[in-house]
């Protein structure tokens, strides 16, 4: 079985910067910006396990499955 | 219609709500008020209405609220310390424009006072209860016969307005069981809250030109916010100035608007009488008798009283007072619906306050000896 | 933000008021979540709630909904629900509007087991108003009215909420975010009153105030401190001692209130005046 990819997206305008999807993901798929915002440094290590959707207070985070042809 | 019926004035409110269409009761028993829920509990489920005892009077005042989001036409029906208790969510109907009608059964006070003793103590906390500018209607009738009617009428009104209606009676009155034949005139008409237009977008607070917004009820397909902080047409919280202004002068501007089909005074003797007395409820009953006794004695009284109190109608008692040699207000309180008369009258005739607050009835004795000095 | 969210949430009023790393949000996302699993049409849901940061999530999701006055949602949901029984109603409070000053229609509603659904923010402190302590907050911990620590012992909500009656008593975390869609859900589809209490972190009045300086030091203690009900039966009292329960914590099948009435309606419109 291959890994499934995941594209990551933070949306700047709706993060108010709490740190919660840096902290709570399992492989570090977050880092933060000079404004402490989120931004994502490693997608590549991403599992799918959507804990940074969930824990999102400002619905700012988004994974998408890639499904490659 | 013609049958004669013995009626208290607290079940004549009952049966005028029901005629009138209401199918929803909340409340909570005190005295002197608890009948009228007594009443309901009996009446409402044959209607296919519900009642409901809630578990204070705060919790009364929610759940008729509640029920008239959902579209039914809601009642409550309390006495002073309850009415204190409810003004806070009477706040937010008038804020919320949210149709509900209010019975007031008055008793002394202030506090627990004398529970099963008359008073007229609440006349100006029916339209000052809650804080802040609001609209609010306040009708007080005199007779078992009125309670019906009009509160009948308060039903319609607050339906028409979506504006909250006090129905204030007394512990006399309430309590007060008398031969009631109903006429033709007392048949109460059903009015509907106006709906929204369908295929049109909905705007829950629309500044229409007739100042009163079209009212979905939750579950019928409209899906918008009700909120008692202050909102713009689109139902939502707002803190621009200018919106705040004009929502809150349309929403306060309606009692002037539609203030001469809200207003309702009577006249007895008035156009050829020295002496004018301005009362209401119990009290008006004494006055009545006054005028009748005292004209058999050849003299000139008459009576302006009241129904709607609130808006208060000073026209109608500036114009009834214009000439004649003393205004009399006689009041089971200290003396509040004389400052509004006073306000009316504007310095133009002598007002003569008479205040009982002893817990007994004004008797028609103590106004007739007041004319008499005055004459 | 994905598809969800634009279907359930009134998107032009975003972002929310609720502070950086607030819970409200997270427990928001589980609701939607939960609405969208229980497949409701959202003309067919009410929600309705109190005063308080709580109390703003009505004017962000779109349904039908209605933001009472301070403590008294359940009384003006228990009117909306007596007069359209087909509402889904969900009721948002805060542990101060719940158990505060509305804690007299939170037992009341318990004990009348009207078929609703109260979601209780549960985040030990009046975050609105400045961070005074409410009857949730631990005692000993800091407040702006408890500037030495409170003193008040506190309550415990879903287990009141047992004592008074509710037909369904749940707890989750904003931490266990799917836990919570799961247990919403339960509730949801309990025939009866439901409650949902949420231990949920208050970042900027609470935590900040008791040495749980940011949002994810407060959502590692909920991580730390819940414990699923199978696990904690199994522990004793002292290894329970400021530790709580998460999950399922009480269902009963009782009358469901709004059900007895319409029987009522049924009986008197045919004559008969004796419900025994």
């Amino acid at each position: 079985m291959t890994k499934k990819n995941f594209e990551i997206t933070v949306d700047r305008k709706l993060c108010k910067a709490c740190g919660i999807c840096v902290a709570f993901c399992p492989v570090s798929v977050f880092s933060r910006d000079h404004d402490d915002k989120a931004v994502v440094t490693c997608p590549a290590k991403c599992t799918g396990c959507r804990q940074c959707e969930l824990l999102c207070p400002d619905y700012c985070v988004r994974v998408e499955e890639i499904v490659h042809e | 219609m013609n049958d004669a019926k013995l009626l208290a004035g607290s079940d004549a409110c009952v049966f005028g709500a029901l005629a009138a269409g209401v199918r929803f009761f909340a409340g909570y028993p005190i005295t002197p008020s608890s009948e009228i829920a007594n009443l309901f509990a009996r009446e409402l489920p044959k209607l296919g209405g519900k009642f409901m005892q809630m578990e204070d009077e705060i919790a009364s005042m929610g759940a008729v609220i509640g029920a008239s989001c959902a579209g039914l036409k809601a009642i409550t029906a309390t006495s002073g310390p309850g009415f204190s208790l409810k003004q806070e969510n009477i706040g937010f109907a008038a804020e919320a424009e949210i149709p509900c009608v209010i019975i007031n059964v008055m008793r002394y006070g202030p506090s627990t006072g004398l529970p099963t003793t008359s008073s007229q103590g609440d006349f100006m906390q029916t339209r000052w209860g809650t804080h802040g500018d609001h609209a609010i209607i306040v009708i007080a009738p005199y007779t078992a016969r009125e309670a019906y009617r009009e509160t009948g009428r308060a039903v319609n009104l607050s339906e028409r307005y979506r504006i909250p209606v006090i129905i204030l009676l007394d512990e006399i009155l309430s309590h007060l069981r008398e031969r009631v034949e109903f006429k033709e005139e007392d048949i109460v008409t059903v009015i509907d809250r106006k709906g929204p237009v369908p295929g049109t977008p909905y705007l829950p607070y629309e500044d229409t030109d007739d100042m009163i917004p079209p009212f979905a009820g939750f579950g019928d397909g409209y899906r918008y916010h009700i909120t008692g902080l202050i909102h713009d047409k689109t139902g939502f919280p707002t803190s621009d100035p200018g919106t705040i202004d004009r929502v809150m002068r349309r929403m306060n501007g309606k009692l002037d608007y539609y203030r001469d089909k809200i207003v309702r005074v009577k006249y007895v003797d008035v156009d050829n009488a020295d002496v004018l007395i301005v009362a209401f409820g119990s009290v008006a009953r004494s006055a009545e008798e006054v005028v009748r006794s005292m004209k058999k004695a050849g003299k000139r009284v008459g009576l302006l009283r009241p129904v709607t109190l609130w808006p208060f109608p000073d026209r109608e008692i500036r114009e009834a007072a214009a000439g004649k040699r003393a205004v009399i207000v006689p009041e089971m309180n200290l003396g509040q619906m004389v400052r509004e008369v006073e306000r009316a009258v504007a310095g133009t005739v002598p007002i003569h306050p008479l205040n009982r607050i002893d817990g007994g009835l004004i008797t028609p004795h103590e106004i007739s000896d007041l004319i008499e000095e005055l004459l | 933000m994905d598809a969800i969210h634009r279907k359930y949430l009134r998107m032009d009023k975003l972002p929310h008021i609720w502070c950086p790393g607030c819970g409200n949000g997270i427990i928001m996302g589980s609701f939607i979540r939960a609405i969208d699993r229980l497949g409701y049409d959202q003309d067919s849901v009410a929600a309705v709630s109190g005063i308080g940061c709580s109390g703003r999530i009505t004017g962000y999701m779109d349904f039908n909904t209605l933001h009472t006055t301070h403590g008294r949602a359940l009384a003006f949901a228990t009117g909306l629900k007596m007069a359209k029984p087909g509402l889904k109603v969900f009721v948002f409070m805060g542990d101060g509007d719940a158990t505060a000053i509305g804690g007299n229609h939170l037992i009341h509603a318990c004990r009348r087991n009207i078929d609703m659904t109260a979601i209780i923010f549960n985040n030990h402190i009046y975050g609105m108003t400045g961070g005074q302590y409410s009857p949730t907050t631990p005692r000993d911990a800091y407040a702006t009215t408890a500037p030495y620590g409170t003193m008040d012992p506190h309550f415990d909500i879903a287990k009141l909420c047992v004592g008074a009656g509710a037909s369904y008593v749940a707890r989750g975390t904003s931490y266990h975010a799917k836990m919570l869609t799961d247990l919403i859900v339960e509730g949801a589809e309990h025939k009866g009153f439901s409650v949902i209490e949420i231990i949920t972190h208050c970042p900027v009045n609470f935590g900040r105030r008791n040495e749980l300086e940011t949002p994810v030091d407060m959502l590692l203690w909920q991580k730390d401190h819940a414990l699923r009900m199978a696990k904690a039966a199994k522990m004793t009292d002292d290894e329970l001692k400021d530790r709580f329960v998460i999950g399922r914590i009480h269902r009963a099948d009782i009358p469901e209130y709004v059900e007895e009435y319409d029987r009522l309606i049924e009986m008197v419109r045919k004559g008969d005046t004796d419900r025994g």
